[in-house]
């Protein structure tokens, strides 16, 4: 059987990889997915734990993630979508007008 | 015992008055106003008849009857309660109060009639009876502090009722400023004698006060302390020296307000207080000297400056220091029921003179110079009459109510302390020279306004019954105190003797060799009639036979005579000595330092301090989502290092 250690390594390598993306990548397509990426190492974190200590808590609790991810890509695409439309590009450093 | 069970109806008649007149009055005809006003004041003084009729069917132990309606602070060992008591003394100052302000409610109805702030005039004047009567009524020295405030700020706002006059206004704010200096020292007393005793109760702490052993002479204890204090708290509402200088101001009011709060009334709650408290002054030797001296010090300052004046309600309102003086002359020799007395009786004859007084400025058009009127007596007699009669009293005429209570004062001076007594009896023939002098000058000689212009005309019937009602109690006022000595029974003494006896004085006095007091007091008794007699003869003299003699005497003591006109200039050695520098330190110390540097500075430091923080940190709020991540992600890595750090 594989050690729960493993699973936590791959989570937390997971979580860097994504949290390395969401900084240094600059399409914001990239970046929202980076933030699934980061959604989903959590998750495996909280499938190990729940089942290295053999309580299903961890595994509902993935199941909310799931759904908020679900309604956050929802609602992101169509964020992303009318930022293309708006200014004609993806780029994160145009889009900083909240500084203003 | 319906009334005596349900005390609170009398003041309260007058506080539903004051509140509709002054909350819901603004659209009610004039005539519904004077109905509520009149209405109120006179229910509420058939109330006190009522129960003053009860109180007499009371057996002897049930006096003093104090009713408590409910607890106003409980606060850990303290508790104030709601509580109305009725014993002789309070049935005195409760017939004065209710009668005498009944009168001048009805005197206003008619001297108010044409003014345009008839409502409001009303409204305070129920309110501040109300307070009057809440202050004679309390049963112990918090609720009376309610009613000593209450009357202070109804004094202020009649005061300053005429306010688009700066004199008035100024007038309100001294006299509002003076009375708070005289109720700081109250105050003070009032928690000293909660320290000492415990509780505020009248019944207790006068009980425990008596039976406390007394201060040495020359020696200041507590109780002297607290008797200092509360004599603080009377010199200022009852203006004695040195407090005494916001009275002739106070005459910027309307006349029947000067005739109700600052002669008959308010003025003499320091006396009323004083003699409420006589078992702690009892016991404390040095206070009692005290207010002894001063008294009779203001009765003697204050009727010499009345010697000058030439408004006519100037000369009366000195004359009511000077009087007040007497009162606490009385308290100060230990003749408490004769300063009570005296408290009645001027009552009855300042009341008397100031409406008087306010008759004939109604007359003369509002002319109040005593040099531009003369020869009134035929054209306002009712009027003249009147106050003739109030003249008499005040000057101690024999068989006018002020010469039983005058005379009673100043015999007691007299056997107690011949100095003050003599001092008192010269006052008396001064304050006999200045009301003779006011009377000759108003009311006869030649005419010396322009008849072409003023028109002088009697007043309407609500002026004149209620001058004639109080002329005959100036006139009769007395003669419920007839000295023992010429076959008469002292009624008043008798019947204030059960709240007077509780002291220690009272059994120094019953055990006075009584066979040699009254040759003595008989002999001594003439002093003050032949006093007020010459007085009579002087102004005559002065202002009827020979009128240039006046003139030829200002010009030949020139000096003194100017600082009888200037009234010794104590308001400009006040100005000086205490406004001035207080107008400075506030504006340079508190103003300019305290306020701008400090206060200002700290709240003006914090916002540069935030503004200069702000300022800098803008910079790091660039806009860019990529920097906030990064600053988040490295804010966890610190966080989490530091956690792991600590763990280990």
């Amino acid at each position: 059987m594989v050690p729960t250690s493993y699973y936590l390594v791959l989570s937390a390598v997971l979580f860097g990889l994504g949290v390395i993306a969401f900084i240094f990548k600059r399409n914001i397509l990239t970046i929202f997915m980076s933030i699934e990426l980061m959604l989903n190492a959590v998750n495996l974190a909280f499938v190990t734990f729940s089942r290295s200590l053999g309580q299903l808590q961890g595994q509902i609790f993935v199941f909310f993630v799931i759904v908020v991810a679900a309604a956050e890509a929802a609602v992101g695409l169509a964020i992303i979508i009318l930022i293309h439309r708006n200014r004609g590009t993806l780029n994160v450093e145009n889009v900083d007008s909240l500084k203003d | 015992m319906p009334v005596l069970t349900y005390l609170w109806i009398i003041p309260l008649l007058p506080l539903l008055g004051a509140a509709a007149n002054g909350i819901f009055g603004g659209r009610w005809p004039k005539n519904v106003t004077t109905a509520i006003a009149l209405s109120s004041t006179t229910l509420s003084f058939f109330a006190a008849l009522e129960a003053v009729r009860e109180f007499f069917m009371l057996s002897p132990d049930q006096i003093p009857y104090i009713k408590t309606y409910f607890t106003w602070i409980s606060a850990g060992g303290f508790q104030a309660d709601f509580a109305l008591q009725v014993d002789q003394l309070t049935v005195v100052m409760l017939l004065v109060v209710t009668g005498v302000g009944w009168l001048i409610h009805i005197y206003s109805s008619g001297y108010m009639h044409d003014d345009p702030g008839y409502r409001r005039f009303f409204s305070y004047l129920n309110l501040f009876m109300f307070f009057m009567l809440i202050l004679i009524l309390a049963a112990n020295y918090l609720l009376m502090f309610v009613g000593w405030e209450g009357v202070g700020l109804c004094s202020y706002l009649l005061i300053g009722f005429f306010f688009l006059k700066q004199s008035a206004t100024n007038a309100g704010n001294k006299a509002f400023w003076v009375n708070r200096i005289g109720d700081f020292g109250f105050l003070l007393g009032v928690l000293l004698i909660f320290k000492t005793f415990g509780t505020l109760n009248f019944s207790t702490v006068l009980s425990q006060a008596a039976s406390m052993s007394a201060d040495p002479a020359g020696h200041i204890g507590t109780l002297t302390t607290i008797a200092l204090l509360l004599f603080v708290g009377a010199a200022g509402k009852s203006a004695q020296l040195p407090l005494y200088v916001w009275l002739p101001d106070a005459m910027e009011g309307p006349t029947p307000v000067s005739a109700l709060i600052h002669a008959a009334t308010m003025v003499t709650a320091g006396v009323y207080m004083v003699v409420r408290s006589h078992a702690i002054f009892l016991n404390a030797p040095v206070a009692m000297q005290l207010v002894g001296i001063v008294g009779c010090a203001t009765a003697l300052f204050a009727a010499s400056i009345g010697l000058v004046q030439t408004d006519i309600k100037k000369v009366l309102a000195y004359s009511t220091v000077s009087q007040l003086g007497y009162m606490f002359l009385a308290c100060g020799v230990g003749a408490f029921g004769a300063g009570v007395f005296h408290l009645m009786t001027h009552a009855f004859f300042k009341g008397l003179l100031f409406l008087a007084a306010g008759s004939v400025i109604h007359a003369m058009g509002g002319e109040q110079d005593m040099r531009k009127m003369g020869g009134l007596r035929k054209k306002i007699p009712v009027t003249f009459w009147t106050m003739l009669m109030g003249t008499l009293a005040i000057a101690g005429i024999p068989g006018f109510s002020g010469f039983f209570s005058k005379d009673e004062i100043l015999g007691e001076a007299l056997r107690v302390s011949p100095v003050l007594g003599w001092l008192g009896v010269f006052a008396a023939g001064l304050t006999s020279f200045y009301m003779f002098r006011l009377i000759f000058l108003t009311f006869f000689g030649s005419e010396r306004y322009d008849e072409h212009h003023v028109h002088v005309h009697e007043s309407p019937k609500s002026m004149t019954i209620p001058l004639i009602v109080l002329a005959i109690l100036s006139v009769c006022g007395g003669w419920m105190a007839v000295p023992q000595f010429v076959g008469g029974v002292n009624h008043f003494e008798h019947f204030l003797a059960p709240v007077l006896s509780s002291g220690a004085g009272a059994a120094a006095e019953a055990s006075q060799p009584e066979a040699a007091g009254p040759t003595i007091l008989q002999a001594l008794m003439g002093a003050p009639v032949i006093a007020g007699l010459l007085g009579l003869l002087l102004a005559w003299w002065f202002y009827i036979q020979s009128p240039e003699t006046p003139k030829k005497l200002a010009a030949s003591l020139s000096a003194p005579y100017k600082l009888l006109l200037g009234k010794y200039f104590i308001d400009e050695i006040y100005l000086a000595a205490i406004v001035r520098p207080l107008v400075w330190v506030s504006d340079k110390v508190l103003w300019h330092v305290v306020d701008e540097g400090v206060i200002d500075g700290t709240v003006n430091g914090v916002a540069t301090v935030s503004r200069e923080t702000g300022d800098r940190l803008r910079h790091a709020n660039t806009g860019n989502i990529r920097s906030y991540a990064t600053w988040i992600a490295l804010g966890v890595v610190v966080f989490t290092s530091l956690l792991l750090w600590m763990v280990d």
